[in-house]
């Protein structure tokens, strides 16, 4: 642990700055809340927001577990958990079910996660109707009026050119049943998930500078049409590694020759079948 | 056999040792002194401070040494630094007419009282590479010192009214950018200090912009002036005001035109840019890019790239553009993944719709 810094890196005022735009997302589930970001010794777009909320959270007794496209060992996964492990000192875990607060980007566990556990999303950006209205404060306004037909519009538009809704990943969801918010670019497999989650789920987004939360069992409802209801990404594949026909799979390249195989995205998950299958 | 990419911590481990070692270069070639990169480059040095929101210039140049000279790099070290920095105090607004100058010019007056000043300038060097070593030059002070005050340029066509007036006690007490998200509409001391932290670069390149029709606003260089300015700090505790030291400033006040508009008189308008250290294009490209911003205030038509403040103050971050251009080559294997098993999705019902009915795919319009 590196002394010269404060605990988890921030400042004590900062951290309670946070920990208030946190509870306010908490109490508007669903609603980007504006906060006073800091500069981060990490790049924007790397995770600032996701440390940010983790620096906040994090106590001394914390096990912390951090992951990037569902994998431990991705290199800005151990990136951030070294940071921590250097600036907090706290115990890190690579097992879903030994941590109580996990950081990830694009994935949510395969594992259920526990009444006890935090899940912490690194968001690139909050704002669901950014593509589709740049400005941002004309989607201030359209989220104070619930207004989110353009989103309706744009859904309607990929089935009448493809016949199906053509978004894969950051998946737009209706929580509570009033604030239209980004799940993160985690794929649309991910998103049943969240649906009365019994873990809390916080979203930083640093660059952009907003908070937003989804509370314990909560209602998540991915957007759909009574007649295009939700669906989720499934594989004519198992993970060849563990056999798991349940699990999001990552697709690699072999060989030269273009040869395929498909493993578990999510690293841990695929790691404890395996040593399940053996013993 | 697919073996799972392990050991990302070591493979981060040697690539610091591999970039301390590229940084270093030649061990045989001396290291760069603190000293030498604060006084051979020290405008390297003022646009490090200016954008990293610091002024200090010792830790400017650790930052460019440590960033082997890429200056987005070194900014982003600062920034880094400066936000674990506790807050002391604010201090009293700075008093650039009490500057002590060492250059003023004016591109809209022949002469003004105090004259112009050229001091170190670029402008009239011919650019003609330097082959044989610098020998050191000794200057000789000029025979009459210049002015201790040299009252500013538009002051003198503010006597006439014919510069929009600016009461200096009228701004309301500004937030501050670091530590307050930026929300839009943004007041013009909020689009200021972004300016003042925006990308030289970025600016210079929207101030350009500015002058070749989108949003053009007739710019004159109304004075520009570099020199040294005292920092004042008035300690609640103490209740009178205290210098604290002097930092090196330019300063550009931009004149524009202004036709008419919104209850207001046709008359020149100002643009203002200020930068730490010798940092004239920075200043001026502020100052350019102030003015197009104020575009509503004075009900202009809104229409080109530097007018937009949502598009200009949401871009104009270094570190930010950095961080999330350079976040693409961090993994996206999950999402490439989605996109993938969608587009195949795609194409095989293109493929099947193309065997049997060329004109219809899915119920939706063929191309």
């Amino acid at each position: 642990m590196t002394p010269s810094y404060n605990f988890a890196f921030l400042d004590e005022d900062t951290k309670r700055m946070l920990r208030r735009a946190l509870l306010k997302a908490v109490a508007i589930p669903g609603y980007q809340v504006p906060f006073g970001s800091r500069e981060m010794p990490l790049p924007y777009g790397w995770g600032t927001g996701g440390i940010q909320v983790t620096a906040a959270l994090l106590g001394p007794d914390d096990v912390l577990k951090v992951i990037d496209q569902g994998a431990d060992d991705t290199t800005n996964a151990v990136n951030i958990r070294r940071f921590f492990a250097r600036v907090a000192g706290v115990a890190t875990t690579e097992h879903t079910a030994d941590a109580t607060l996990i950081q990830t980007r694009h994935r949510i566990p395969e594992t259920s996660l526990r009444e006890d556990q935090i899940l912490v999303f690194q968001v690139p950006e909050p704002e669901p109707l950014r593509t589709l209205e740049p400005r941002e404060a004309e989607t201030r306004t359209l989220h104070a009026l619930a207004d989110y037909g353009l989103m309706h519009v744009k859904l309607y538009e990929d089935i009448a050119q493809y016949g199906h809704i053509a978004t894969s990943y950051d998946y737009p969801v209706l929580v509570d049943g009033r604030f239209l918010t980004s799940p993160s670019p985690i794929p649309k497999f991910d998103n049943p998930k969240m649906d009365h989650s019994p873990a809390l789920m916080l979203f930083g987004a640093g660059r952009e500078k907003r908070l937003y939360a989804i509370p314990p069992y909560t209602r998540v409802e991915s957007l759909a049409f009574e007649d295009h209801p939700f669906e989720i990404q499934r594989w004519e594949h198992r993970c060849e590694l563990c056999g798991s026909g349940e699990s999001y799979l990552d697709e690699v390249v072999v060989d030269d020759r273009g040869t395929r195989m498909f493993v578990c995205s999510d690293t841990d998950f695929c790691g404890q079948r395996r040593a399940e299958a053996q013993a | 056999m697919y073996v799972a990419v392990k050991g990302g911590e070591q493979a981060i481990a040697r690539s610091l040792e591999l970039l301390a070692e590229a940084r270093r270069g030649d061990a045989a070639v001396p290291e760069l002194e603190l000293a030498q990169i604060r006084e051979q480059l020290r405008l390297g040095v003022a646009r490090v401070m200016q954008e990293g929101s610091l002024y200090d210039e010792e830790l400017a140049a650790l930052a460019i040494r440590q960033a082997a000279g890429d200056m987005l790099e070194a900014i982003f070290l600062l920034r880094a630094y400066r936000t674990t920095l506790p807050r002391f105090g604010y201090t009293q607004p700075l008093d650039t007419t009490a500057m002590r100058v060492r250059r003023r010019v004016s591109g809209t007056f022949k002469d003004v009282p105090g004259g112009q000043v050229l001091g170190p300038t670029y402008d009239y060097t011919q650019r003609l590479l330097e082959f044989d070593t610098t020998t050191p030059v000794v200057v000789k002070p000029a025979e009459t010192p210049l002015p201790s005050n040299m009252p500013r340029v538009l002051d003198l066509l503010d006597a006439e009214a014919l510069i929009e007036r600016i009461d200096a006690g009228s701004d309301p007490e500004p937030m501050d950018l670091t530590r307050e998200p930026l929300m839009f509409p943004a007041d013009r001391a909020t689009r200021l200090q972004n300016l003042s932290r925006g990308d030289e670069g970025f600016l210079l390149s929207m101030a350009y912009s500015t002058q070749r029709g989108y949003a053009e606003s007739h710019p004159f260089a109304g004075e520009i002036r570099m020199g040294e300015v005292d920092v004042v700090v008035c300690p609640e505790e103490l209740g009178f005001a205290i210098e604290i030291g002097s930092i090196t400033l330019t300063e550009c006040q931009m004149i524009n035109q202004f036709h008419g508009g919104n209850g207001v008189p046709p008359q020149f308008t100002r643009g203002y840019g200020l930068s730490m250290g010798e940092g004239e294009r920075k200043a001026m490209s502020m100052a350019l890019v102030d003015r197009a911003l104020r575009c509503d205030e004075l009900a202009e038509a809104n229409y080109a790239p530097a007018q937009n403040q949502e598009f200009v103050l949401s871009h104009s971050d270094s570190v930010e553009a950095s961080g999330f251009v350079q976040h693409l080559k961090l993994p996206h294997y999950v999402d490439f993944q989605a996109e993938l098993s969608l587009l195949r999705t795609l194409a095989a019902q293109h493929a099947a719709a193309t065997d049997e009915q060329p004109l219809s795919v899915a119920g939706g319009e063929a191309p």
